[in-house]
């Protein structure tokens, strides 16, 4: 359980000087023009983009090869579980049927059924790229400060930056405390019997939400004393400003984002993109 | 309704610490279930805990940053619907916070009672509702696949919150000093 939160590193590209703020209205608007497309042909482009960005932003394998294995595993699982639950679901949304292959049963694959879950595939695939960029490129100090920037109210900001800051102490907290109940015998994993499970879960959980709670009590006093909450504002120490580039990135992003609207609006009329009719 | 929604400093923190704790259950710790493929989410139990003692914007909160968070880590980029689902959950749960005798150190038939109702009502809404609308309505999921899974989760979270839950505040109100715990001689 070596993990590492964000694996932050200080690289000097395009992509690492655009400021936190940017990177996070970019990938909020590029993953929702993603999410509320269904043609394929967009998201092709947009994946064909995700990949050059990530390669500017000097992003090694390495460091995305788990991401990687889990987001594969996911998107077999939902592959094949779609087919299982509405094989029809295809024919259903595009309105035509072309068969291609009796399965069995009610089991028929169909191009419409083809294409609609091939589609999900590359949209899924395609979002997940900007995610990692945004996570690996962005420093966790200005996290809270892009948050705020948006319009999210800065206390709620600052709780995100407590979690990004607190969660290396909890997590070695935690294997502190499981390693400790391991040398005493406990048992985790499925050897142990069902009902067990749920106690022995207990015997980790309630030490560390213990701690943390009298961990809460310092951490507030001294926001207090230090008067935190009586301002409605506040200023972060490393917002950065906003330069050529951020205005072009921001651009950029506005550009896709209207391009997957106007495509769905005007030349699909809806949000999937039928070449059956 | 005004005691529900109080921000104060502590509330701050421990939705931020809170957040920690189930971004690292949610991750790492998960009980196998007697089905296979699936587990109990102690993320839950958690979030359900928290809600009870600082509140429905804490819930909220806790789950809704912890999940985003986990799921960033793990696929890199959040599923927003499970992700709203959970916050919603765990802000309904937060509706047992002062409902509950906790803090003055009882936690007894009744409290149990009220805090599990809210949690299972919590579960159901977020589960059963929210998460599989949001998945059609976002995503374009299959209607009978969403709805099954939706219902996997919210019987599979409401074990969760209501064993783990349960027994975090069985725990906790020991640890608080009784009411009246006092007598003069």
């Amino acid at each position: 359980m070596k993990l590492k939160l964000f694996t932050y590193n200080v690289i000097d590209t395009p992509i690492h000087r655009l400021s936190g703020l940017t990177k996070l209205i970019c990938f909020l608007l590029l993953t929702f023009a993603v999410m509320y497309s269904y043609d394929i042909r967009f998201i092709l482009a947009v994946m064909v983009f995700s990949f050059i960005i990530l390669r500017v932003s000097k992003i090694k394998f390495s460091q995305i090869k788990i991401m990687i294995i889990y987001v594969a595993i996911f998107l077999v699982t939902n592959f094949i579980l779609t087919f299982l639950f509405s094989p029809e679901y295809g024919v259903e949304i595009y309105g035509t049927r072309h068969d291609i292959l009796k399965v069995f049963g009610r089991y028929n694959l169909t191009l419409e059924q083809l294409l609609y879950q091939t589609t999900k595939v590359f949209k899924y695939g395609s979002v997940i790229p900007f995610g990692i960029i945004f996570l690996l490129t962005t420093d966790p100090s200005e996290f809270a400060a892009s948050l705020n920037g948006v319009g999210v109210p800065y206390k709620v900001a600052y709780a995100v930056s407590l979690t990004l800051r607190y969660f290396p102490d909890i997590q070695r907290d935690y294997q502190n405390i499981s390693q400790a109940q391991q040398a005493r015998g406990l048992e985790m994993s499925k050897k142990a019997k069902f009902m067990n499970r749920f106690k022995n879960a207990l015997l980790i959980i309630v030490p560390l939400i213990f701690s943390t709670l009298e961990r809460i009590e310092y951490i507030s006093n001294a926001m207090d004393l230090r008067g935190f909450g009586k301002l409605k504002s506040r200023t972060w120490y490393s917002k950065k400003s906003m330069s050529r580039g951020d205005y072009i990135a921001i651009s950029v992003s506005l550009f896709v984002f209207a391009v997957s609207v106007l495509i769905s609006v005007f030349i699909n009329k809806s949000r999937f993109f039928n070449p059956f009719v | 309704m005004k005691k529900y929604f109080e921000v104060s400093t502590k509330t701050i923190v421990a939705t931020g610490l809170g957040a920690a704790i189930f971004t690292l259950l949610f991750m790492y710790v998960k009980i196998p279930s007697p089905v296979p493929e699936t587990s109990f989410q102690t993320a839950y139990g958690v979030s359900s805990f928290f809600a009870t003692l600082f509140g429905p914007i804490a819930g909220g909160l806790i789950a809704f940053i912890g999940h985003a968070i986990s799921d960033a880590v793990q696929y890199g980029s959040p599923w927003w619907s499970w992700v709203i689902a959970s916050g919603v959950a765990s802000f309904i749960f937060g509706f047992a916070y002062k409902n509950t005798k906790v803090e003055e150190g009882e936690f007894k038939g009744k409290d149990i009672l009220t805090f599990n109702i809210i949690q299972i009502i919590g579960n159901v809404i977020a589960w059963l509702v929210v998460a599989p609308i949001l998945d059609i309505v976002i995503y374009r999921e299959p209607v009978n696949l969403v709805f099954t899974q939706g219902a996997i989760a919210a019987v599979m979270n409401s074990i969760s919150a209501g064993v783990l839950g349960t027994l975090l505040l069985l725990a906790y109100s020991a640890t608080r000093t009784k009411k009246g715990s006092l007598t003069k001689k």
